[in-house]
């Protein structure tokens, strides 16, 4: 009769002599390698933002609440426009009602539980719109702190998110500087800017850009030295935001100001 | 409505997509992680440093920790949104997330607890299971108590000498090994807050550490209140019972909480103590020297908005007052009880105004967020993120702890380790 100490053994034995083969094939993948010996990507997408173009019109948060399924009532969107007004004392008001989906349809700034604020014309001294949205980063802290690896970055530079494996935690909700990520209302999942990946790789423009009457967006690809995108980024001076928590943003603005946040 | 807008208020400029994301489970969360340690390395002290006056305590803190064990595990759950996929997070865990390592910390710690704890009560079983053979004519309940005694001996039926003396050694090995694991589990925990870079009051390396001295500081509370509690309930109990019974006998191990095991106990409290307000004393002094550009928002928020609960209840009521509650000379239970809870509250505090304060700003550096914690539940995110899931994962590891001592009784029936 086997001893237990004998079965204990060759349990040990069997499993050990099973699982070297088994992770063997994973790492003799010969597609893979092929894959991996070629240049990665010949894309890395990014977006540029002019803020000098942009009005506040709000046509790109409706067109990307509508293209995405993001409830068009529901307090949360991909992207939003923020209005920056500067006053003759110094102080920054903010604000962006309902992400701006409605554009921006009174002069007085809304500071959410504080009410709505007054500002006379002639106390400004200057004012602008920045639109807002993922930063795809180089180094993004959200594919970093997922537990599941639900959110993870394209070869092409996109982060995207698997909604069916999301566990819902909020990590990289927390994670994110730039406070674009949320919970889809519907689908509970982690959601957030996509750059609309789905048309992108169809070589049509992101909702947002399609609908922008101004010409304020524009999403290239930076790994080709022609597009009209990567030109402006290459020769003109360019700002990213929140450069110092190193994430390395992919949205680049133009005209951006100290102000922004 | 979208996750987090129930109980979010917002002022000034925050990002649309901004709430309270991260509520009162999450507050839950270290908290009761913290006590797992905190409990453990309590024992710890008698099976690893041999500090004889902890002898009684040691055991009962080795399997309260066991029984809060599955409860650090709760809040999360009750958190996710996706409760059911919780489980991906050990089988597909991504190394890059602290999250993911806590996962297999959290189950390598459950099982170091448990092979202590089997190896402490294998006598016990096996006595037990031995006692219930001879037995004949064994009632339904009887045949259950030995089949389930007898799986738990796993086979191992030797109490000899030798054998006992072995256990001893892996007792004092195993116990050797948790703290450093009990101590990286709960470190995890405060590393999931301090590498989150995106949140300016998180974002500190002391975070993992201060988790940790104030883990075991509320973890030694604990046990010093429910050691206390148990005591005279049992006491209680048997008074009441020998009432309707006068013929019940006095049992002599039926006395009340001892006091030089609670004084000796709340020493260890009180060095922690010391230990845990230093480091958050360093950290807030540090923020303030250096003033980076988050410290005018986290001024506002912590000596304003938050300073209630920091500096009157966190600080004040939960660690300045039981510090000289637990340190005046002639400590007596009462006053030991007060102080302990009032560690409990200062704890239970600091992991709040962590989390919640933390989030009770922007990151847009110029608007603010109130959490209104949800009491009475009209749907079951409300319920689970608010007054009573906190409730329920508090209450859990008393349960727990009843029906473990039903089988593991942990005040001393039979001579084990």
């Amino acid at each position: 009769m086997i001893s237990r100490r004998n079965f204990c053994k060759k349990a040990m034995l069997f499993i050990g002599g099973v699982a070297v083969p088994v992770a063997g094939l994973e790492i003799f993948n010969p597609q893979r390698l092929l894959a991996e010996k070629q240049d990665p990507a010949k894309v890395r997408w990014v977006f540029l933002v002019d803020t000098r173009k942009c009005v506040g019109c709000g046509f790109c948060v409706r067109a990307c609440k509508l293209e995405n399924e993001i409830p068009y009532d529901a307090n949360v969107s991909r992207t939003w426009v923020e209005r920056y007004v500067v006053t003759r004392d110094g102080k920054v008001h903010t604000d962006s009602p309902k992400a701006a989906r409605d554009g921006f349809t009174t002069k007085a700034i809304d500071q959410a539980g504080k009410g709505m604020l007054e500002i006379r014309d002639e106390d400004i001294t200057k004012a602008f719109f920045v639109p807002k949205l993922c930063n795809q980063c180089e180094n993004p802290p959200c594919v970093q702190v997922c537990p599941v690896g639900a959110t993870y970055q394209t070869p092409d530079g996109v982060v995207l998110v698997d909604r069916t494996w999301c566990i819902g935690c909020g990590y990289c909700v927390m994670g994110c500087p730039y406070g674009v990520r949320f919970f889809h209302p519907v689908y509970k999942a982690a959601e957030k800017c996509n750059f609309c990946y789905h048309r992108i790789s169809k070589g049509m423009k992101s909702a947002c850009v399609e609908a922008c009457p101004f010409g304020a967006r524009t999403i290239g690809n930076i790994k080709d030295p022609e597009d009209p995108v990567t030109r402006i980024i290459m020769t003109e001076r360019v700002a990213v935001l929140k450069e110092e928590y190193g994430t390395k943003p992919q949205v680049f603005y133009l005209g951006m100001s100290k102000e922004v946040k | 409505m979208v996750h987090g807008e129930v109980w979010t208020a917002k002022e000034l400029f925050v990002y649309p997509n901004e709430y309270i994301y991260w509520t009162i489970q999450i507050v839950m969360y270290p908290f009761m992680t913290g006590l797992v340690a905190g409990a453990f390395v309590l024992s710890s002290l008698y099976h690893v440093f041999g500090v004889k006056q902890l002898k009684e305590i040691a055991r009962f803190s080795l399997v309260f920790s066991f029984a809060l064990l599955p409860v650090a595990m709760m809040p999360l759950l009750l958190h996710l949104q996706f409760p059911f996929r919780g489980i991906e997070v050990m089988m597909t865990p991504h190394f890059t997330s602290a999250i993911a390592a806590f996962g297999i910390v959290f189950t390598t710690y459950g099982m170091i607890v448990a092979a202590e704890l089997w190896f402490v009560y294998r006598k016990y079983f096996v006595e037990t299971a031995l006692e219930l053979r001879q037995l004949t004519g064994r009632s339904v309940t009887q045949q259950f108590r030995y089949v389930l005694y007898s799986v738990l001996t796993l086979g191992a039926w030797d109490i000899s000498e030798q054998a006992l003396e072995k256990d001893e050694r892996a007792v004092k090995l195993l116990a050797g090994t948790g703290i450093p694991v009990a101590c990286f589990l709960h470190g995890y925990a405060g590393f999931i807050f301090g590498s989150v870079k995106a949140n300016a009051l998180w974002m500190t390396p002391l975070m993992p550490v201060i988790f940790i001295c104030s883990a075991v500081v509320s973890g030694i509370a604990l046990c010093i209140v429910t050691y206390i509690a148990t005591m005279e309930i049992r006491k209680a109990l048997h008074a009441w019972k020998q009432k309707s019974s006068p013929a019940l006998p006095l049992l002599d191990e039926m006395k009340s909480a001892e006091l030089q095991v609670v004084t000796m106990t709340a020493r260890y409290l009180v060095m922690f103590l010391i230990l845990a307000i230093t480091l958050e004393l360093l950290d807030l002094i540090f923020r303030g020297y250096t003033a980076v550009k988050s410290w005018d928002i986290l001024r506002s928020v912590i000596y304003g908005k938050d300073f209630v609960n920091i500096f009157v209840i966190q600080y004040g009521m939960g660690n300045l007052i039981p510090f000289f509650l637990l340190l005046l000379p002639r400590l007596t239970i009462r006053r030991a009880v007060a102080g302990t809870l009032l560690v409990l509250l200062g704890v239970f505090m600091m992991r709040w105004n962590v989390v919640i304060g933390g989030q009770a700003f922007s990151s847009s550096f110029s608007g603010f967020m109130h959490y209104h914690l949800p009491i009475w539940p009209d749907n079951l995110e409300t319920f689970k993120e608010g007054l009573f899931g906190a409730l329920l994962v508090a209450i859990t590891p008393f349960v727990l702890f009843w029906g473990l001592n039903k089988v593991i009784p942990v005040f001393p029936v039979k001579d084990t380790h």
